[in-house]
């Protein structure tokens, strides 16, 4: 029987890493997903699985050591927040530019700026569109559960490996910040070396003679060189959108309406949809679990069958850009957010919908 | 079974880990919770709530707009809290800080002098507990034995002499409320 | 013609280049001491026999290209970011030698912090420190070493104190550190210092692998291009106007 534990979100990830096989975790402390370094460092794996933990001195250094690490074959990770993830962007370039493999958390807080450290969705655009500078994607999850959590861990790496890019779980502070029940992962050794050498031919481990070397690098001042390079980026990205795209359904068989809304915000949007039908409207709902690559497929269909969508995010409107490429102007497309770190209750998103959506205008 | 519960009061009142308790009580009953405290350095002095959520089924908004149960600590909790308790829902209060009573009529209100029952433990600390002893004689979501498996998962085992103490003040808190 | 083919005959042969060091065209201007310890490096890695784990930090600046030449294996970090790439690396592969080889607008301007925290952990890396008081490869702009009253670019009446603050002496500030093992400053402009430099290099590299903690070799070098003079002229410059400022020895040395 597989133990049910009750934990934060922040946490989950911690435990979940040390589970999964982690290699090594380094990151600096911001509220509020702290938890994660903070877990790590009660954990202390490096006695156990010989996992290392470090807290840098800054989060620009966080993501360069991720960089470090992957770029020698090694399972490596960092977490944040939303200003200190904005330090990370010059790395995340260099990572997806340098095909690597890593995992990335940002529990995102409200912004911009130093902002608050309340809950927040306003680096959609900054994840899924690519923060940093030059033409590149990564994988984005949204957990909406403490176990998605736990889980978007193992999953984050399986894919990072799979395709040699980065990959980010895109959090909010409720996710990071709740308890819930989670069952964790089994645990698994670290790869060994021989098995990364098997795995990872293009490690940078050092050059044994039957080989030429290794190098890691970003640069080519051949633009025709670099353009190649951008090429074969683009057509990992095809594949990845042909293969990852994930999400998840509630109620949209016989709905009128649709909500759209990714992580923990979604909950809060099917406790609004779950009393609208006991009143008898019809509301479904598509979570985004990949919020890159962008379930339009499914967002597309369910548009030729609802008379109107409603995205729910805590922010200004970044979403919705992607769900109304998708819904191609079918039918209309609205917004409702709260911004700043400031989150929306059940009853509030009934309001809006009835306001954009029942009553007449 | 679900009880949708808001625990508000002032940060260093035991809020949060009150919430906690009740949370590994529910694990350990086989219940669905969800455990969402307000956070950050509004901890340490400020306000600070917690919104618990025991169920029988799967949960899905760990952030509500009205309660079942609210447990109040403190005046601006009440000025916020009062109208979002459901009609016929409970409200629970300590009057100890506080200088306007609730006023609602649709809703059970229970007045609870936990502070002063501190003063018997001499134990200020003891308070949180004598608080939740209240609200599971008005509210038995739990049973104690299971309140005392969570309370030895929260505490760290080196203040696990205190469980008896904790006892103690929650059969407290259970006493001080007349049904 | 035919003393060249003299010359060229295996016993008279007193210098070959290190196996490691490869045969691409350095890019370096002629007269440039990243040539002479490049060579150093490939030679010491070459004569300690660890090629098969050794992991180089190549920087941004000049040294940008710098493993296109020395055949180990080699990560190209951010600018300034080496220290924090190497610490990692390391970490995660405790019985490599992992070096980072940094100019002075890489290693003590953008990369400071880095530098600073990586040698203040006592991680178990080598930096090697190429300053020539110039950023060479935008064009001769200030560096943080740039001399008071140094001509560059974007000093192009010199260095005032007063505007750009004074010469970082990062060296001096890194061997007060408890982390570092080995802080030492050298040169390349003589057959003797050559030689010195290269002691220096594999003491370096000893200390890094017996993971004795942080170890630093700055090489006190020319800009010939940058300092717009000829390169034996660059080298006096340097003994006259560097070396007052950067005096060469050993600033620690701990056994």
């Amino acid at each position: 029987m597989e133990e049910v534990r009750l934990m934060k979100g922040n946490e989950a990830i911690a435990h979940a890493a040390v589970r999964y096989g982690v290699d090594g975790y380094f990151g600096y402390p911001i509220t509020p997903q702290s938890e994660v370094l903070e877990t790590l460092e009660e954990l202390m794996p490096w006695e156990t699985t010989g996992m290392v933990v470090l807290q840098a001195e800054s989060e620009v250094a966080a993501i360069n050591m991720v960089y470090g690490g992957a770029s020698t074959g090694k399972a490596v990770m960092t977490s944040s927040s939303s200003p200190g993830v904005s330090l990370m962007q010059e790395g995340l370039s260099y990572i997806a530019a340098g095909e690597l493999p890593a995992l990335v958390v940002n529990v995102m807080r409200g912004g911009p700026g130093l902002g608050t450290i309340h809950p927040s969705q306003a680096d959609y655009f900054q994840a899924t569109k690519g923060g940093g500078h030059g033409d590149y994607h990564f994988i984005v999850l949204a957990p909406a559960t403490v176990q998605e959590m736990a889980d978007f861990v193992g999953l984050g790496f399986d894919l990072a490996f799979k395709y040699r890019t980065p990959v980010m779980m895109l959090a909010d502070g409720i996710v990071g910040q709740m308890m819930e029940k989670v069952v964790l992962p089994p645990a698994r050794p670290r790869r060994t070396e021989q098995e990364i050498a098997e795995q990872c031919p293009w490690a940078v481990t050092g050059r044994p003679e039957w080989r030429k070397p290794n190098v890691l690098t970003t640069l080519e001042l051949d633009s025709y060189k670099m353009e190649e390079n951008n090429r074969r980026y683009q057509q990992t990205y095809d594949l990845i959108k042909r293969n990852e795209v994930r999400y998840k359904e509630y109620h949209t068989e016989d709905a009128e309406y649709l909500i759209v809304a990714f992580g923990s915000i979604a909950r809060i949007c099917l406790k609004a949809i779950e009393d609208a039908r006991e009143r008898g409207i019809k509301i479904g709902l598509v979570r985004p679990v990949t919020l890159w690559p962008f379930p339009e497929e499914i967002i597309s269909e369910l548009s030729k069958k609802v008379k109107g969508i409603l995205v729910v995010e805590l922010n200004a409107g970044q979403m919705i850009e992607d769900v109304r490429m998708a819904a191609k102007d079918r039918v209309p497309v609205y917004h409702f957010g709260r911004l700043g770190g400031i989150v929306p209750n059940p009853q509030e998103v009934l309001d809006a919908f009835e306001d954009r959506f029942l009553k007449s205008k | 079974m679900k009880e949708e519960i808001i625990i508000a009061g002032f940060g260093g009142q035991g809020v949060l880990s009150m919430g906690k308790i009740l949370a590994y009580a529910a694990l350990t009953d086989n219940l669905e919770v969800t455990w969402m405290p307000s956070y950050g350095p509004e901890q340490r002095g400020g306000t600070a709530n917690v919104t618990v959520i025991l169920s029988d089924k799967q949960i899905s908004s760990p952030v509500l707009d009205t309660f079942d149960t609210a447990v109040i600590l403190n005046q601006q909790s009440l000025d916020k809290f009062e109208s979002k308790v459901k009609p016929g829902g409970t409200l629970i209060y300590d009057s100890y800080g506080i200088h306007r009573s609730p006023t609602r009529t649709d809703i059970n209100v229970y007045k609870v002098d936990a502070m002063e029952a501190t003063f018997d433990f001499k134990n200020a600390k003891t308070y949180n507990m004598i608080v939740l002893g209240a609200l599971l004689k008005i509210r038995p979501v739990v049973p104690l034995e299971s309140v005392m498996t969570g309370l030895k998962k929260v505490l760290p085992a080196r203040h696990h002499h205190l469980l008896d103490l904790n006892r103690q003040a929650i059969t407290k808190g259970m006493d001080l409320v007349k049904l | 013609m035919e003393n060249n083919e003299y010359i060229k005959r295996p016993e008279n042969l007193v210098y070959s280049k290190p196996r490691l060091l490869n045969d691409n065209n350095m890019h370096y201007c002629p007269g440039c001491s990243h040539g002479v310890v490049h060579r150093l490096v490939a030679e010491v890695i070459e004569e300690m026999g660890v090629e098969h784990k050794t992991i180089g930090i190549a920087p941004v600046g000049c040294a940008v290209f710098a493993y296109s030449y020395i055949d180990v294996d080699w990560i190209e970090a951010a600018h300034g970011r080496a220290p924090a790439v190497a610490t990692a690396v390391r970490r995660l592969n405790p019985d490599r030698l992992v070096f980072t080889y940094q100019g002075d607008g890489d290693l003590a301007a953008i990369g400071t912090a880095e530098t600073i925290h990586a040698a203040n952990r006592g991680e178990n890396i080598t930096i090697i420190f190429i300053n020539n008081g110039i950023y060479g490869m935008t064009g001769g702009q200030m560096a943080p070493t740039t001399l008071e009253g140094m001509t560059t670019s974007t000093t192009p009446y010199g260095r005032r104190v007063d505007l750009n603050g004074y010469p970082l002496k990062i060296t001096e500030l890194l061997a007060q550190l408890p982390g570092t093992c080995y802080v030492t400053r050298q040169s390349v402009h003589t057959p003797a210092t050559v030689r010195k430099t290269k002691q220096a290099i594999r003491k370096a590299f000893e200390n890094s692998l017996a993971g004795k903690g942080t170890s630093v070799v700055e090489v006190v070098s020319t800009c010939n291009s940058g300092w717009k003079m000829s390169p034996a002229k660059a080298n006096e410059w340097m003994v006259e106007n560097m070396f007052p400022a950067y005096p060469p020895g050993d600033l620690k040395n701990e056994e």
